[in-house]
């Protein structure tokens, strides 16, 4: 069992020692990993899939339960333990859901299938906002319904011990949910996000710059009431999207009003 | 020398993977040549060349890709001998599904990517299932849990195979690559190795030229359709 990762320090693009020289991960957290493009997010999330041993450019090591990889990966355990959900992923295969999902279930030796399957449909239409049915299409589904799929067959179908989540942004899903979802089947999560509700969902983040880790800040009670405000104001909006795509008119509606007094809740809060 | 065959279905991240792995090999101090074995034109020579590595290209025109690069590979074996490289990757055309370019004693990698469906590893043949390393590209762009089924056929069909993935836009993967070519013995010398399947044949009058559809001017290694199973209507 995958309880905790390790990174240890290594340099930064100047080749000076970074700043952060150790960061643990437990089993069921969740590390939000932020800061510019170019920063260096892609190379620590390369530096943990690949179980860096020093080898990599940025010189970091990764421990797995407090083993190197080598002592860890000596237990017979195979490497690449990172399974990934992104915006920019997608189901290319012409089949059902449920077609699919047994297909997987079956790659996994899962000894109950329908169990399972019937499970992930459940977690799905607990993050998707319009239902995702067995009979579906995996091609035919909008992108809020594949991302919900996609946590949900990561969840509780994929063994992989780490979760991967890539700019979800926009999915379309009750994130927050998600992260719940995830946590509870004890996966270390992973986000990689410009997004600031989704870098507050975490337990903690660790800010990149110039190739190194620079600050790792754990996640305040504070913060995690701004991040539900701001959920509950990106909720008011998406609201007022419907309002506007179903053709009605705003000065006749109170919601515009509640959105304002929501933002201005948050603006006192944060400030 | 470290004898590379890269090998693949078109288009699926042949060059992309190599440029990341070949700049690991550089940041090593090793030498690295390239060759790209093509049909009727390719631009991978220029993509290669930027590395500031020496660069060959071999167009096959009408003979087959397949032939064409068995029959260069002791002349490749030399040029890159003559550029004192310490690693020379060898990237073909892959156009066929039943290539077999697979060598004894190099490392021969077969580049595919997750978007040509679940079930194309089978149709892929020999180029997959004699593969050492199975490098699996564009996951970024396709379900973690189509990834797994397509692993897994990929696994069934090759079980000796290591299976790496790979994004050929980023790198991300490419230093396992890396290490498995490090970890490659050199070989002595190219001549008298055997390919680990045989390559498809064709000794007709095709081959020769013949353009006029019809039994009468078919001559050679010809194959017919056995109808015997088809249902009748
Ligand atoms: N999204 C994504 N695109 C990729 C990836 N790898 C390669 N590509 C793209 O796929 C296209 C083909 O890549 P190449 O590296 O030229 O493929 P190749 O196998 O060398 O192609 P040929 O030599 O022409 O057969 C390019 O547009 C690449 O940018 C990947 O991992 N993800
Ligand atoms: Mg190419």
């Amino acid at each position: 069992m995958l309880k905790k990762i390790s990174v240890l320090g290594g340099l930064d693009k100047d080749r000076r020692k970074e700043s952060i020289n150790r960061l643990d991960i437990n089993a069921g957290e969740v590390l939000a990993v932020a800061g510019p493009t170019g920063s260096g997010k892609t190379q620590l999330i390369s530096d943990i899939e690949q179980y860096a041993d020093g080898e990599t450019p940025t010189g970091r090591e990764i421990l797995i339960n407090d083993l190197t990889v080598e002592e860890y990966t000596r237990d017979g355990i195979s490497r690449g333990l990172v399974a990934e959900v992104s915006q920019k992923m997608n189901f290319v295969m012409d089949s059902s859901v449920e077609k699919f999902l047994s297909r997987h279930a079956k790659v996994r030796s899962i000894e109950t299938p329908e169990k399972k399957i019937a499970e992930v449909l459940r977690v799905t239409n607990e993050l998707a906002g319009e239902p995702v049915y067995p009979a579906d299409n995996l091609t035919m589904l909008s992108g809020g319904q594949a991302r919900a799929l996609m946590v949900g067959d990561v969840a509780l179908i994929s063994n992989a011990p780490v979760v991967l989540i890539d700019e979800i942004e926009n999915a379309g899903i009750d994130r927050l949910r998600a992260m719940e979802i995830l946590k509870g089947q004890g996966k270390i999560v992973l986000l990689v996000t410009h997004d600031p509700a989704l870098m507050l969902m975490s337990d903690q983040r660790v800010i990149m710059k110039n190739g190194g880790m620079y600050r790792l800040q754990q996640t305040t009670p504070a913060e995690k009431d701004i991040m539900k405000q701001l959920v509950a104001f990106e909720k008011d909006i998406s609201r007022l999207r419907d309002y506007i795509r179903r053709g009605e008119s705003i000065k006749h509606h109170n919601i515009l009003k509640e959105i304002i007094s929501n933002g201005k809740n948050f603006i006192t809060l944060s400030a | 020398m470290r004898f590379i065959i890269v090998a693949g279905t078109p288009s699926s991240g042949k060059t992309s993977a190599m440029l990341h792995t070949i700049r690991h090999l550089q940041n090593d101090g090793i030498r690295v040549a390239a060759c790209k074995i093509d049909c009727l034109e390719t631009g991978d020579d220029e993509r290669y060349r930027r590395l500031g590595i020496p660069v060959a290209v071999g167009l096959s025109d009408y003979i087959c890709p397949d032939h064409f690069y068995v029959a260069n590979l002791e002349e490749i074996w030399s040029w890159a001998e003559q550029q004192k490289a310490g690693v020379v990757i060898l990237e073909t055309a892959g156009l066929c599904h039943r290539c077999a370019p697979a060598v004894n004693g190099c490392l021969t990698i077969c580049v595919i990517d997750y978007l040509v469906g679940i079930d194309t590893p089978k149709k892929i043949g020999p180029m997959l299932s004699t593969a050492d390393i199975v490098a699996i590209t564009k996951g970024d762009i396709v379900s973690q849990a189509e990834r797994e089924v397509f692993r897994h056929q990929v696994t069934m069909l090759n079980p000796d195979a290591r299976v790496i993935d790979i994004n050929g836009l980023n790198g991300r993967g490419s230093l396992r690559l890396r290490n498995e070519i490090l970890n490659h013995s050199p070989l002595e010398k190219i001549s008298g190795t055997a390919l680990r399947y045989p390559m498809p044949a064709a000794i007709c009058s095709y081959c020769a030229g013949e353009t006029i559809v019809g039994s009468p001017y078919q001559m050679g290694n010809v194959k017919k359709i056995d109808f015997g199973k088809a249902e009748v209507c």
